[in-house]
C-alpha cells in the first residue's frame, strides 16, 4: 500500500494554530505517514535557536493550554523529526525578507525551500494550512 | 526477557503521553510491556487507537482514581 503523504503548511504565529499544526503533524508522522512541514510567515521567528515558544493567544483556548500544561508546540514538531521521520523546510522566501540566517534556526530543520520545490513535494499530497 | 515500563504521562495532555510512549517504544525490545499513566481521557482513547493502526498489541486500558492505564506490549 502506497505511504500516505501529508503536507502541513504553517503561516500562522499565534500558539492555537500553532499548536493544532504540530499536533496534527506529529501524530501523523509517527503514525507512518510521509510528512512535510512547510514554515513560512509568522511562524518562521519561532524556530530561531532559543526562540520563546510564548506565541500569542487567539482567544481564551490558547491561554487555558498554557495553564493546563499542553505540550509546546516546538516540543511536538521535533518529535515528529525525531520519532517519525518528518521533515520541517522553512520558507526561503520568508528567512530573506525575515533576515533571518539559516544557521540561526533550529538544528531539526531542514534546507531553506522555495515553492517550486515545496509544490512538488506537496504533489499527490494532502495539505493542511495552519 | 520480556520487561514491563511504566511511562508516567500524568499532568500532560494529548498528544504528549502518546509520544512519550513511543519515544520508549524506538528503544525497548519486541515483547516488553508498557504501560501509560495519563489523567487525559483523550490520550486513554487516542493511545489504543494508535497502537492498532501501527500493529502493537493494545493489552488493556483501567482507570483507577482518574489516571488511566493503558497497557501495550511492543511486536515488531
Amino acid at each position: 500500500m502506497a505511504v500516505e503523504k501529508i503536507c502541513v503548511v504553517v503561516v500562522s504565529g499565534t500558539r492555537e494554530r500553532l499548536q493544532m499544526a504540530a499536533m496534527a503533524a506529529s501524530v501523523a508522522a509517527v503514525s507512518g505517514m510521509e510528512v512535510t512541514i512547510f514554515l513560512s510567515m509568522n511562524a518562521v521567528p519561532f524556530f530561531i535557536k532559543g526562540a520563546s515558544t510564548d506565541a500569542p493567544s487567539e482567544g481564551k483556548f490558547g491561554e487555558l493550554m498554557v495553564q493546563k500544561n499542553a505540550p509546546d508546540f516546538k516540543t511536538l514538531f521535533r518529535q515528529a523529526v525525531e520519532l517519525g521521520d518528518a521533515k520541517i523546510l522553512p520558507c526561503s522566501m520568508a528567512l530573506d525578507i525575515a533576515g533571518i540566517d539559516t544557521a540561526t534556526l533550529e538544528p531539526y530543520l531542514g534546507e531553506p525551500t522555495g515553492l517550486t520545490r515545496f509544490l512538488d513535494l506537496a504533489q499527490g499530497a494532502q495539505v493542511w494550512t495552519f | 526477557m520480556a520487561e514491563k515500563r511504566i511511562i508516567d504521562g500524568r499532568g500532560s495532555f494529548c498528544p504528549g503521553p502518546l509520544m512519550e510512549l513511543i519515544a520508549v517504544l524506538k528503544m525497548c525490545e519486541i515483547g516488553d510491556e508498557l504501560e501509560v499513566l495519563s489523567n487525559d481521557k483523550g490520550s486513554a482513547n487516542d493511545i489504543p487507537e494508535w497502537v492498532r493502526k501501527v500493529g502493537h498489541e493494545y493489552v488493556s486500558t483501567r482507570e483507577e482514581a482518574g489516571v488511566w492505564h493503558i497497557t501495550v506490549r511492543k511486536t515488531k
